[in-house]
């Protein structure tokens, strides 16, 4: 892999560039995606369904979170669908096949990095200061892209041999979307379930990012480390299968 | 460096719905099936590669022929690592290139100079490689002007001549071509053979499939011809080439009884029964000369009605060079409804415009599609013999090319100037009689 490493550096670029080519509104897509979804958020939980938010400002309790799971989501979508989406090249050249699902994982952190400006923004506005806590930041980033790269290349692998999995991705990822801690606060989640709740890998994430945000909150950390976890066992998890089944997708794509 | 040695390598493909692109549909169907008591669909599979060793040293340039379908182009699949052997295995030393396809991995919304680094960085080149090779890459495609506007606007052609001008640059210790030089016109041909050529001096190692025997024969001086996923032949390529063609050629009787060809394929509607080569008037005739007014009387039988059926025959060199396809859809014979039962058709050529020399043959007979009632690959051949269609003294030869036509020359001198300028002499037109 590190042979090939300026190829999977032009597959980055390649796809960076392409997002927004022939685009009227180009980069400003980056933060239409979670910026909307918390205007939506805030009007219709918020204020009209009267959501708990922990006493967190409705846009940036929003905000905080579907800004990662935005990068997630589209990660997740595009690992998913990456070597499918690249079978001509898949059948004619060779290079490690795994370059394809990290590629499209890491192409999203542009635009994460954009859309992150807005909340730098909201943090200004809304004085919820800085905290020590900002500093997990890289690493929950990290954290979110190891987990989408290993769900990724699961998927991608799968994805060649049943393609259902293109259908699937998006209705899963919408489902996904509700069950964690992302619109809604951990606090309305009664005990018992909390646990429950935290097996899901991306809650502890989540949680720690809102976390963060304001120093007058606990950081979760057992939490996090049960996410940790879980994203090393996914990660080992989806390499093992892509590497498995490499040797088939030629043929089958 | 740049060898290539291969071991017993066997390729199994599954053919077929079962075993690819399943999704739950297909897994539920087949456990439906099995539970009312049919078999499940057979999983049939074939050999595409069948006990293949061979070696190839630095430096070689080897043809690789063969039928479609013989295995060539999963053979260089497998020598490229993008699929790997069922059993055998290969070894090769170098860095390894193939061109399986021309312009693998543009991408439309790039510009042609993203693309040239795109390009170049899949077929395996570094950066700083493609940066230094970029002027000759561009200069040798042609599409100066074009390098900043996006692929998507690129006329084919265009984009044919980029593809090829990344590859052209590229400096492996091992090259495998697939048939690409087979696309694009004569300028561009002679532009890829001549860069073939520039590999073969710099010492690289190149196996080449294609199916111009003429190229072949220019490039190479071995060949390997892949027969059915065997290895039939292994040597010099004249020889290959020749035993190569010359199965094609079926008896080498000109008027064939076509019924006892065993090798066709179709649907079967229509079968072609009969060949015959005849007088202009329908007699029958002892010799083809060049510049006969020559009748072709194809006999058919159908098994049943067809609508609209087309029927055609295709001339080739003995070098495999399509010379003509002549078929009732170009030269617009409209066969509404052919009713079942046998008939003939007969191809008028008032002027053989073919040079002295053996010509193979393919009919076949098929409807818009292409669907086909019968195809019969190279089933036959005709010897075309010398005339003095000219009426000069002199016959016309295979040495003066594939074809000639009816054409005269004539000369006009301009009237010399100086101290000859008074005289009658000079001047005036000369003709050829």
């Amino acid at each position: 892999m590190w042979h090939y490493r300026e190829l999977f550096y032009f597959l980055v670029w390649r796809d960076v560039r392409i997002r927004y080519r022939q685009t009227l509104l180009g980069a400003a897509w980056a933060i239409i995606q979670p910026l909307f979804g918390m205007v939506v958020f805030t009007l219709f939980f918020g204020n009209l369904a009267k959501m708990p938010s922990d006493g967190i400002p409705y846009p940036i309790f929003f905000y905080s979170t579907l800004l990662p799971w935005t990068y997630f989501s589209t990660a997740i979508n595009f690992s998913g669908n990456s070597l499918i989406g690249n079978a001509q090249l898949i059948r004619k050249v060779y290079f490690p096949r795994v370059t394809l699902p990290v590629a499209s994982v890491l192409g999203g952190l542009l635009d994460f990095a954009i859309a992150f400006l807005i909340l730098v923004g909201m943090m200004f506005y809304f004085k919820t200061g800085f905290g020590w806590g900002l500093l997990l930041w890289p690493v929950l980033i990290l954290e979110l892209l190891l987990l989408a790269l290993g769900i990724g290349m699961f998927l991608a692998a799968l994805n060649v041999r049943y393609r259902d999995v293109k259908y699937a991705i998006p209705f899963v990822v919408q489902l996904w979307l509700f069950v964690t801690p992302i619109i809604w606060p951990m606090s309305i989640v009664p005990e018992k379930f909390r646990l429950l709740v935290q097996l899901n890998p991306l809650t502890g994430v989540m949680e720690t990012f809102r976390s963060t945000l304001f120093p007058g909150r606990e950081i979760q950390w057992q939490a996090l480390l049960l996410s940790a976890a879980l994203t090393v066992i996914m990660l080992a998890v989806g390499w093992i299968y892509f590497r498995k089944t490499e040797r088939t997708f030629s043929d089958m794509i | 460096m740049g060898s290539i040695t291969v071991n017993h390598l066997c390729k199994q493909f599954w053919i077929g719905q079962s075993g690819c692109n399943t999704g739950i549909r297909e897994a539920m169907v087949n456990l439906l099936r099995r539970a009312a008591g049919a078999r499940p669909n057979e999983k049939v599979s074939i050999w595409a590669l069948d006990d293949i060793s061979f070696k190839i040293a630095r430096g070689e340039i080897v043809g690789i022929v063969g039928a479609n379908g013989a295995g060539k182009s999963t053979l260089l699949k497998i020598l490229s690592r993008i699929t790997y052997p069922t059993r055998g295995s290969i070894h090769t030393r170098g860095r390894v290139a193939s061109l399986l396809e021309v312009g693998t991995g543009f991408h439309e919304e790039l510009t042609g100079r993203e693309n040239i680094y795109l390009n170049g960085s899949i077929l395996g080149m570094k950066k700083a490689e493609i940066r230094q090779r970029f002027d000759a890459i561009v200069e040798f495609s042609g599409v100066g002007t074009f390098l900043d506007t996006p692929l998507k606007r690129y006329s084919s052609g265009m984009r044919l001549r980029l593809g090829f001008a990344v590859a052209a640059h590229l400096d492996p210790d091992i090259l495998l071509i697939d048939e690409v030089l087979a696309v694009g016109d004569v300028g561009f041909q002679k532009k890829c053979i001549q860069a073939v050529n520039d590999l073969r001096n710099g010492g690289r190692t190149v196996l080449f499939v294609s199916h111009d025997m003429a190229a072949v024969e220019n490039l190479c001086p071995r060949a390997i011809w892949i027969d059915g996923g065997k290895i039939r032949m292994d040597g010099p390529a004249i020889e290959v080439i020749t035993s190569y063609v010359s199965t094609f050629a079926g008896a080498g009787r000109r008027d064939s009884d076509l019924t006892q060809i065993n090798h066709r394929r179709g649907s079967g509607d229509i079968r072609l029964t009969k060949i015959e080569f005849l007088e202009g008037d329908g007699a029958a005739r002892k010799i083809i000369r060049a510049g006969d007014d020559l009748k072709i009387r194809l006999h058919y039988q159908a098994v049943k009605r067809v609508r609209n059926p087309l029927f055609g025959i295709e001339i080739y060199t003995e070098l495999g060079t399509l010379v003509s396809e002549l078929s009732t859809w170009t030269t617009g014979l409209d066969i509404p409804s052919l009713s079942a039962g046998s008939g003939h058709l007969d191809l008028d050529i008032e002027f053989l415009n073919l040079m002295p020399g053996r010509y193979y043959f393919t009919l076949w007979s098929g409807n818009l599609g292409p669907v086909y009632h019968d195809v019969l690959d190279k089933c036959g051949c005709f010897d075309v013999e010398p005339s003095d269609f000219y009426n000069s003294g002199k016959g016309v030869d295979s040495r003066f090319g594939v074809v000639f036509f009816q054409c005269g020359w004539t000369c006009n001198q301009a009237p010399p100037t100086g101290i000859l300028s008074g005289g009658q002499k000079g001047g005036g037109r000369c003709e050829s009689r």
